[in-house]
């Protein structure tokens, strides 16, 4: 895959071992300027040993990192001041103000006190936590910790923002009002390098995406072009009650709608699911339920998702990735 | 310009939430008034005692002070993550570092100057030789802290820290000629006092207030110097190792 936008980001063969395991194995890939890249895999994949190597804190065994144009292994810290970065969990003073943060993480970036204050003001409005800027950051919520993390990651305007897993363990609507703080902010013309392991996420935000197991890069792809195969792909479940108990292998056996590429499965108990390769008729099911003795009350097509996808590359069951970092998140809760 | 930027707020920002807080504040006062006050009983003396009493004094707050503020300066805001915001700035290592370790050198000098400044209200001062004394006092915050610095990069805990700390200071009190002169050790113990920084230090605190000193003064502040350089890139040695490997 071309791009007619320059790199901001190159990355290649990095490897990286520790002890006895190899955490990345030789991986490729580039961002381009401008561009919402997503890195998705499970955890121990590598998401954050490659974040960290790609923000100067560790050092790869092997492989070359370009930021800028400047040669980040031959210069670790050579491209600090284009890069900013929001962790997983956020790392502000919790004894300091939002302000006081956002003013000491610009001075950390060489800025005057004229320029710190003005940014200051300006994110806080942008992030909507202006009423909230005088208080402690001890004291926020775990979604305005969040944005102020987000805030302070930008404060310098960096070239490239490197987001860790930024709506994990936070509620739903200070996630999507995230979200769309990530959205303007990538409108805006900031180049976001986003790791999470939300697969929804990564396909509603970002432009390009990279799935990376166990060490590997193993697909980098548009998600238009990614989404491809599962585009012809069509299910369609039907909700019911009442009827007999084995009515999928009713369908398959009497072949009721005469389609050969038709599969059928029961997910849940009163749930009825189709596949096939071309839309799907409702009405011949409806009334093949409806004949013996079901009542069908919902039909719902479903949206073929990058979820599909991830699957079908990597193998590995979203809904695991999901538990996992959910009860890690939890566990640890917000710094 | 910009790194002087960062260097100057990181600094005030530790003033502010370390070492200006009421509990290192009262730390800072009453750790040295108790030595001070625990010496005077025992030497059993009066005002003569304080020349002898003043050297040791100074030095054991200068290395209690620095090295528990580094184990709560650096390595919880390691254990807390807040120390990877700094390892991001675009900073040389060796700036970033010694903005995170001045707060403690100027709470060590000004934990020095507390039994200095009652002695000289309550008591009077004999003849201090300050420019020895002034420059021994900050050498002596800089040898400690980064000290401190090293043992915090060393461990993950605060209490870690602070029990590394104790396998460091205690001995080096006692060894260092503060209260046992080096000359009295026995034979076997002596290359160790030599091999401690504190030992300079005590020399020149000694030479700058009874004007006794066992070592040419140059040589103190020159090994007193190679000290705190070779703990400092120590330091820094291992943080590059350990934290950005």
């Amino acid at each position: 895959m071309t791009s007619p936008r320059e790199p901001a980001l190159n990355v290649c063969g990095l490897s990286k071992r520790f002890g006895e395991v190899q955490a990345l194995k030789k991986i490729d890939f580039q961002v381009f300027s401008g561009e919402l890249f997503g890195f998705l895999g499970p955890n121990g994949a590598g998401k954050t040993t490659t974040i960290n190597i790609l923000t100067g804190l560790a050092r790869p065994d092997s492989g070359s990192i370009h930021i800028g144009g400047v040669d980040c292994v031959a210069r670790p810290r050579g491209a600090q001041h284009l890069l900013g970065v929001v962790p997983d969990e956020s790392n502000l003073y919790g004894e300091l103000s939002g302000f006081e943060n956002l003013s000491f993480c610009a001075a950390l970036y060489g800025m005057s006190k004229k320029e710190r204050t003005l940014r200051a003001r300006e994110l806080l409005e942008f992030f909507d936590l202006s009423q909230a800027g005088d208080r402690k950051f001890g004291s926020y919520s775990k979604g305005m910790k969040r944005k102020l993390t987000i805030a302070a990651g930008i404060i310098h305007n960096p070239r490239i923002l490197f987001l860790d897993e930024p709506t994990t363990g936070i509620d739903v609507a200070s996630a999507r009002q995230l979200r769309q703080l990530i959205a303007k902010l990538h409108q805006g013309g900031t180049t976001i390098f986003l790791t999470t392991h939300y697969i929804e996420e990564a396909e509603r935000l970002c432009e390009r995406i990279a799935f990376i197991v166990e060490g590997s890069v193993v697909r980098v792809d548009r998600v238009d072009t990614l989404m491809q195969p599962v585009q012809n792909h069509h299910v369609l479940q039907l909700a019911y009650q009442g009827g007999p108990e084995n009515l999928e292998f009713l369908l398959r056996q009497e072949n009721m709608t005469g389609e050969e590429d038709h599969t059928f499965s029961a997910p849940h108990k009163g749930i009825l699911q189709v596949e096939a390769p071309r839309p799907i008729r409702v009405g011949p099911l409806v009334r093949f339920l409806e004949d013996r003795g079901a009542e069908v009350y919902e039909a719902r097509k479903i949206r073929p998702s990058l979820e599909s996808v991830f699957v079908q590359i990597t193998g590995i069951e979203a809904g695991m990735m999901h538990k996992e970092k959910e009860r890690k998140s939890a566990k640890g809760g917000e710094a | 310009m910009k790194s002087w930027i960062a260097f100057w707020n990181i600094l005030l920002k530790d003033m502010r939430t370390y070492y200006l807080k009421p509990p290192n504040v009262s730390w800072g006062i009453v750790f040295p008034l108790a030595w001070t006050g625990m010496f005077f009983v025992k030497s059993g003396r009066g005002l003569e005692s304080l020349p002898s009493v003043l050297p040791g004094v100074v030095a054991v707050s200068i290395l209690f002070g620095t090295t528990s503020m580094l184990a709560v300066t650096v390595t919880f805001e390691k254990k807390n993550r807040t120390f990877e915001r700094l390892l991001l700035a675009p900073l040389p290592l060796e700036v970033l570092m010694f903005a995170k370790t001045s707060g403690a050198i100027l709470f060590g000098v000004a934990n020095a100057f507390v039994p200095v400044i009652m002695g000289a209200l309550f008591f009077g001062l004999p003849p201090v030789a300050w420019h020895i004394f002034v420059p021994a006092v900050t050498l002596i915050a800089l040898a400690s802290t980064f000290l401190g610095l090293f043992i915090a990069v060393a461990v993950s805990e605060v209490f870690e820290a602070q029990t590394f700390s104790n396998f460091f200071r205690f001995p080096m009190i006692f060894l260092c000629g503060l209260f046992v002169p080096v000359s009295s050790l026995p034979l076997f113990l002596r290359p160790l006092s030599y091999a401690l920084p504190l030992t300079y230090g005590a020399d020149l605190l000694h030479g700058s207030l009874r004007g006794e000193h066992a070592l040419p003064v140059l040589l103190d502040f020159g090994l007193l110097g190679i000290f705190c350089t070779g703990l400092f890139l120590l330091s820094i040695h291992n943080i590059r190792k350990r934290w950005i490997a």
